[in-house]
């Protein structure tokens, strides 16, 4: 059995979990913070992409990241990143499409943290980058825990935009979602199964850890 | 070396205008019904809200003046603030929520501090608990402990006691009065409990409906109250509409149909009397009359009587009598009384 798509999705679904942390969080944080149109406005041109079709979703990446458009092109200029029909399309892909569970859980959290916190930090001399890393995120890293873990399940299990981005290619770009639909389609019907059974394992043990962080955070 | 504060703040319809000074190692009460900015004063000082206009200044240094577009962030203020619910980081324990400020020291001198200041402030053995852990009164000392441990010029209390319950506000204003006795800084103590600040403030500045009176002794507040609303905190139960009386030195209570004789002349801005005290009256006192008395009704210290005049009924004035006095009183319904000239205020 050719362990490329197992190594390949893992791949993917960790750079694009790490990617969504940070970016998800971001926004989550200045967007708790900006006025309400603003917000809303954001809210909903983030939160778009959880219900487009994955599809829709690989359509638009298509048209700004292709080889002839504008963001497309210019990361193949500069950097020589070529966006599509690769492994690094399918981080494009799942970044664009497990965002809006990470912006969304860690906005949750965000706006539910108490900011009388964050100002006792103030008065008490801490800087803001401290007070973020060491108070904000803290206290809230239920909510982001759950954020990052939905994020890295989405990642994992992304096929719709994957599939128009990347594509099947084995060995290059090949990811155990499209693995599974290339597999049944083409009658290697005991392959693909074995693929299920290994997402399967991978997703049990990934909900098995974060059950066990949570129980490990709430007793402390 | 003093906090000198002067703000404005427009929050929607209201509008916040403080003035006042607390000298180098004095507590001076903030003091105003729930709703009168009080918070919000203190929040200004701190730096975590900006006012619109005005200065603050605490020993020489200008921590915020609109004019000279000065306003330090309150990193840089040095003003320690005990928050109503402590805001006290619930993922670190007692000792890492006071250590945080002392990050800069060695590791050693750290451990050092945190342990002196535990067993200042009454703490020792709950060094490891975090606050979930520890009673509201640890909470509130702990919060304290690392207030002292940032090493402020200035303490902002604001309702240290609003959270806790009754029975451990005794003790827990002793220790913190110690605390503050060393502290030796200016320290503002938000309140709206009048014996509270009476037995740990040595002045007191009103704040009502957001504006501040003038600075004023805490005798002086609860012996001669000038306005409705000191009245109204020192205790006051009896506060009527009044017009001038007939002859000077005396006041017409339109309710009542009553021409009383006061100490004070009538004041240009009087709108409002102030009656501390309704006593029982014998033969030809002064000021004294006849009404109707309703249900009285039991107080910890003896009777509240509703007293209404004989014709009309406007809200009833009060008088405090001892149960057995009630009790032996043959006749109930109707009561000849009378005031004292020197219990009487004008208020405006």
């Amino acid at each position: 059995m050719d362990w490329f798509p197992l190594l390949n999705s893992i791949r993917i679904a960790a750079l694009s979990t790490v990617i969504v942390f940070f970016l998800g969080i971001f926004a989550a944080y200045f967007i708790a913070k900006a006025p309400r149109v603003i917000k809303g406005l954001l809210d909903v041109i983030l939160t778009l992409p959880l219900v487009l079709p994955p599809t829709v979703v690989g359509y638009l990446l298509l048209l700004v990241l292709g080889p002839k458009r504008v963001l497309g092109r210019w990361l193949l200029d500069t950097f020589g990143l070529r966006v599509t029909m690769t492994w690094q399309a399918g981080v494009f892909a799942a970044v664009a499409v497990s965002f809006p569970l990470m912006y969304r859980t860690a906005r949750g959290a965000f706006e539910s943290f108490d900011e009388t916190l964050a100002h006792a930090g103030r008065t008490l001399g801490l800087s803001s980058t401290y007070i973020f890393w060491r108070v904000r995120m803290p206290v809230c890293r239920q909510g982001i825990l759950a954020g990052t873990v939905l994020t890295f399940a989405r990642a994992l299990g992304e096929y719709g935009a994957t599939s128009m981005l990347a594509g099947y290619t084995p060995g290059r770009t090949a990811t155990i979602s499209t693995a599974v639909y290339q597999l049944w389609r083409t009658g290697e019907d005991g392959l693909a199964f074995r693929w299920v059974l290994v997402n399967l394992s991978i997703s049990a043990v990934v909900l098995l850890a974060v059950n066990l962080l949570e129980r490990k955070g709430g007793a402390s | 070396m003093a906090l000198t504060v002067e703000l404005e703040k427009k929050l929607g319809d209201f509008r916040l205008e403080v003035s006042f000074t607390a000298g180098e190692g004095e507590t001076l009460a903030l003091l105003g019904a729930s709703g009168s900015g009080k918070s919000v004063t203190l929040r200004c000082i701190a730096g975590v809200e900006r006012p619109d206009r005005g200065r603050v200044v605490l020993d020489g240094v200008t921590l915020f003046d609109s004019a000279a577009h000065i306003n330090l962030p309150p990193q840089k203020r040095r003003v320690g603030y005990l928050f109503q619910n402590y805001a006290l980081f619930p993922h670190m324990t007692a000792e890492e929520n006071i250590a945080v400020c002392l990050r800069r020291l060695p590791k050693a001198l750290r451990q050092a501090r945190v342990m002196e200041l535990l067993n200042l402030l009454g703490l020792s053995g709950t060094e490891h608990l975090l606050p979930g852990q520890l009673s509201g009164g640890q909470q509130q000392r702990a919060a304290l402990a690392r207030i002292l441990a940032s090493e402020p010029r200035a303490v902002l209390l604001d309702e240290p006691f609003a959270a806790l319950d009754l029975s451990l506000r005794w003790t827990l204003e002793q220790s913190l009065r110690t605390v503050l006795a060393g502290f030796g800084g200016p320290v503002v103590w938000v309140s709206h409990d009048l014996g509270e600040v009476c037995r740990n403030c040595q002045r007191v500045c009103l704040l009502e409906s957001g504006r501040s009176g003038s600075v004023c002794r805490m005798t002086d507040l609860l012996e001669r109250p000038e306005t409705v609303g000191a009245a109204r905190l020192a205790g006051f139960r009896n506060l009527l509409p009044v017009q001038p009386g007939p002859a000077p030195e005396t006041v017409f209570l339109p309710d009542w149909g009553l021409v009383l004789h006061t100490v004070t002349p009538w004041q240009e801005d009087t709108t409002t009397l102030g009656i501390r005290r309704v006593e029982l009256a014998e033969g030809h006192d002064e000021n004294a009359f006849f009404c109707r008395a309703l249900e009285a009704v039991q107080d910890l210290n003896g009777m509240l009587v509703p007293l209404l005049p004989e014709t009309g009924s406007p809200p009833p004035i009060w008088m405090e009598l001892q149960k057995e006095v009630w009790q032996a009183l043959p006749e109930k319904r109707r009561l000849y009384v009378r005031v004292r000239p020197e219990d009487l205020f004008l208020l405006r």
